[in-house]
C-alpha cells in the first residue's frame, strides 16, 4: 500500500536528498469551511541545477504526479519560473501542491525540458519559451503556441525589459505605461 | 506518361473557425481515407493578453476582467483569483460567503453541463435534444439572473466573499427550479444513456486511456470519465466543500465499467448535474448565517492589498475541470505576475490519443467531448494536390449526421 507522507515530511525529505541545494522551502496549511478542512501547498525554491532531479523525486511520491502550468515573470536580473505540480490525488483532503521557483539568469536563461517525465507539460513550455524568451533544453515542439506567427521575433510579451511589448502595444486606452 | 505518385495520406486542416469549438483553435489532421492517422493542434488565434492586462489593474478590477475570459466559466476565473489573493493577504472568508460561493459554483456547473449535453446532441445530428436542453438551460440562467442580476457576466465574486445574500425569501425559486431540473433530469438521462442513437455514435468513440490521460495532465470530466480521480473540490477542499457529502464522479458509478470513450463523458457530465442539483441543497439546508464578505469597504481592502508582497495560487474545479491562477504580489496597486490556467489548456493534448484511429465524421463529437473552451465554427480546408475544397459547417454536420443515419439503418 501507498505510503502517504505529510507535507512536513515531504518538505524533509527534499532537503535530505538535495540538502543546500533546496534554496527556500516551506509548507503552507489552509482550513475552509464550518469542519475547518485542511489542506497544504508547498512551496520550494531550488537551484536550477538540480531542477529535474527534484521533479524527478516527485515521482517517488506519486506514480503520475499532476502538473497543472508553469508561471514565470521578469525579475529584472534574472527570469523566475514557477512549476505547479500536486500530488496524492484520489482521495478527499489528500492532495498535496507542490510549487518549485527556479531562477534563470537573463544572460543564459536555459532550463530542462520536463516533458519527457510528464508529456503534459509541453504546451506550457512552448508558452514559457515565447512569452518569456526562456530556452527549455530538450523541448520536443520547438514552435509558438499562443503567439501567431506574424508576431515579431525578439519580443517577449512578459518581459519587463527593453524586449517588452511596449512597442507592439498599441491603441490601449487607459492602461497605465 | 509518367505515372502521377499515389499519395497514401492527406492533409485536413480544420479550423481555426470549426463547427465543434467555441473558440478558434486549429487542427491538423493527418488522413488515410476516412481514418485519421495523426493529429497536431496549433492554438492561440484569440490570444488577447489577458494575463498583461491584469498587471495594469488592482486586484478588485481584475476580477471584473477575469470575469471576461470566458463566458460559461465567468464565475470560476474571478473567484479562482480571489482564492489565490485571499491565501496571500491571509484573508478568511466567512462560512456564509463559502456556501454562497458553493451554490454559484454548481449552478455554474449546471448550466456548463446542460450547455455541452445540448451541443454534442447536435454534432450527431439530434436537433431536438439539443432544444431540450436549451430550454432547461433557460431555466438555469433565469435562476442565475435571479441570484446574482445578471445572466453571463455574474459580478458576483469579491475578495474575501461575495457580493450579494441569498436569503431566505430566495430559498423557494431556487429550490422550485432545482426540482424543474430534477424532472427534467430523468428524461435527458434517458435520451442520451439509453437511446441506441447515441450510444452508437458515443460508445468506443473518441477514446482517452487512463495512462494517457494521466502522463496528459488531463483535468475535469475529461479524466473523470477515463477513471482518473481527479476532482479539486475533494482532492483539496476550498470553500466549504469539505462539508458536505459528496464523492468523486467517474463512469463506473453507473456502469460498472471504465471506457474513457464519449459516452462515459457523456455520463460522467450527467451524473455531475444530479450532483450539483444535491450541493446546491445541501448548502440550502446547512447555510450558516453571518457575513458574507471578510471586508466591506474596497477602498480598505485594496489599500491593504497594496502593502502585500507575497505569491499564492487558487485552484478551483470549473465545469470543464481543474482551473488555476497564480498570483504575486509585490507591495504594489498591481499585481507583479498573474497566470491564468483554464481547463482546457490541459485538455488540448489528450485530444491527440481520442482522434487518432477515428472518422472525419468524429471529429465533432470527439472534439466537443472536452468540451473545449473555445468558439464556433465556420469551414474546414481540405487541400490536395493544390487543389483547395471547403468543407463548411453545414458541410461538415451533415457529413456527422449522415453517419448517425448509416448507423441506423
Amino acid at each position: 500500500m501507498t505510503e502517504y507522507l505529510t507535507p512536513e515530511d515531504l518538505v524533509k525529505s527534499f532537503t535530505d536528498k538535495f540538502q543546500l541545494k533546496i534554496k527556500e522551502s516551506h509548507a503552507e496549511k489552509y482550513a475552509y469551511g464550518s469542519k475547518k478542512t485542511e489542506f497544504s501547498q508547498i512551496w520550494m525554491r531550488i537551484d536550477n541545477s538540480i531542477f529535474k532531479d527534484v521533479v524527478k523525486h516527485l515521482f517517488t511520491f506519486d506514480k503520475y504526479p499532476h502538473f497543472a502550468v508553469s508561471s514565470g515573470y521578469d525579475m529584472g536580473n534574472s527570469i523566475e519560473l514557477v512549476y505547479h505540480f500536486s500530488i496524492y490525488n484520489g482521495e478527499r483532503n489528500r492532495e498535496v501542491s507542490i510549487n518549485i521557483t527556479v531562477e534563470l539568469p537573463k544572460s543564459n536563461p536555459v532550463i530542462e525540458t520536463i516533458s519527457d517525465l510528464i508529456p503534459g507539460a509541453v504546451i506550457s513550455e512552448q508558452e514559457k519559451q515565447e512569452m518569456l524568451g526562456v530556452k527549455i533544453h530538450g523541448i520536443p515542439k520547438d514552435a509558438r503556441v499562443f503567439i501567431s506567427d506574424d508576431f515579431p521575433e525578439g519580443v517577449f510579451p512578459w518581459r519587463r525589459d527593453e524586449t517588452g511589448p511596449h512597442k507592439v502595444a498599441r491603441n490601449l486606452h487607459g492602461v497605465k505605461k | 506518361m509518367s505515372k502521377a505518385t499515389t499519395k497514401t495520406s492527406y492533409q485536413l486542416p480544420i479550423g481555426p473557425i470549426h463547427p465543434a469549438l467555441k473558440e478558434p483553435v486549429m487542427f491538423e489532421f493527418e488522413i488515410e481515407g476516412e481514418r485519421i492517422v495523426n493529429v497536431d493542434v496549433a492554438l492561440g488565434h484569440v490570444h488577447r493578453s489577458i494575463e498583461w492586462a491584469g498587471t495594469k489593474r488592482n486586484p478588485v478590477q481584475i476580477l471584473y476582467l477575469a470575469e471576461r475570459i470566458c463566458g460559461i466559466c465567468s464565475y470560476c476565473h474571478p473567484m479562482c483569483f480571489a482564492l489565490g489573493v485571499e491565501k496571500i493577504a491571509k484573508i478568511v472568508v466567512p462560512d456564509r460567503a463559502n456556501y454562497l460561493r458553493i451554490i454559484h459554483a454548481e449552478l455554474e456547473r449546471i448550466c456548463s453541463h446542460i450547455l455541452w449535453a445540448g451541443v454534442a446532441a447536435h454534432e450527431v445530428g439530434f436537433d431536438s435534444v439539443l432544444f431540450l436542453t436549451w430550454q432547461m438551460r433557460e431555466k438555469a440562467l433565469d435562476l442565475t439572473e435571479y441570484l446574482t442580476g445578471n445572466r453571463v457576466t455574474k459580478a458576483i465574486t469579491m475578495i474575501g466573499g461575495v457580493r450579494r445574500d441569498i436569503t431566505e425569501d430566495m430559498h423557494p425559486k431556487i429550490l422550485e427550479t432545482l426540482d424543474y431540473f430534477k424532472e427534467n433530469f430523468e428524461k435527458l438521462r434517458h435520451v442520451f444513456l439509453d437511446d441506441k442513437t447515441f450510444m452508437l455514435r458515443s460508445q468506443g468513440c473518441g477514446i482517452l486511456t487512463k495512462e494517457d490521460a494521466l502522463k496528459l495532465c488531463a483535468v475535469g470530466p475529461t479524466t473523470r470519465a477515463s477513471g482518473v480521480k481527479k476532482d479539486v473540490r475533494l482532492d483539496q477542499p476550498y470553500f466549504a466543500y469539505g462539508d458536505l457529502d459528496f464523492d468523486y464522479v467517474t463512469p463506473d458509478v453507473l456502469t460498472g465499467e471504465v471506457n474513457g470513450d464519449v459516452y462515459d463523458r457523456i455520463i460522467v457530465r450527467l451524473l455531475e448535474v444530479k450532483q450539483s442539483i444535491e450541493l446546491i441543497e445541501q448548502c440550502i439546508k446547512n447555510m450558516p448565517a453571518g457575513e458574507i464578505v471578510a471586508e466591506k469597504k474596497i477602498a480598505k481592502l485594496l489599500a491593504t492589498l497594496k502593502k502585500i508582497k507575497g505569491e499564492g495560487i487558487g485552484r478551483m474545479e470549473a465545469p470543464r475541470g481543474e482551473v488555476f491562477h497564480y498570483v504575486k504580489l509585490n507591495e504594489s496597486d498591481a499585481p507583479y505576475s498573474w497566470k491564468v490556467r483554464a481547463p482546457t489548456y490541459s485538455n488540448i493534448l489528450p485530444w491527440i490519443p481520442m482522434l487518432k484511429g477515428q472518422q472525419i465524421a468524429d471529429i465533432p463529437i470527439v472534439a466537443a467531448s472536452t468540451d473545449p473552451c473555445m468558439s464556433c465554427t465556420n469551414r474546414v480546408a481540405v487541400v490536395h494536390k493544390n487543389e483547395r475544397h471547403i468543407l463548411d459547417k453545414e458541410m461538415l454536420h451533415r457529413m456527422s449526421v449522415e453517419k448517425t443515419r448509416r448507423l441506423m439503418t
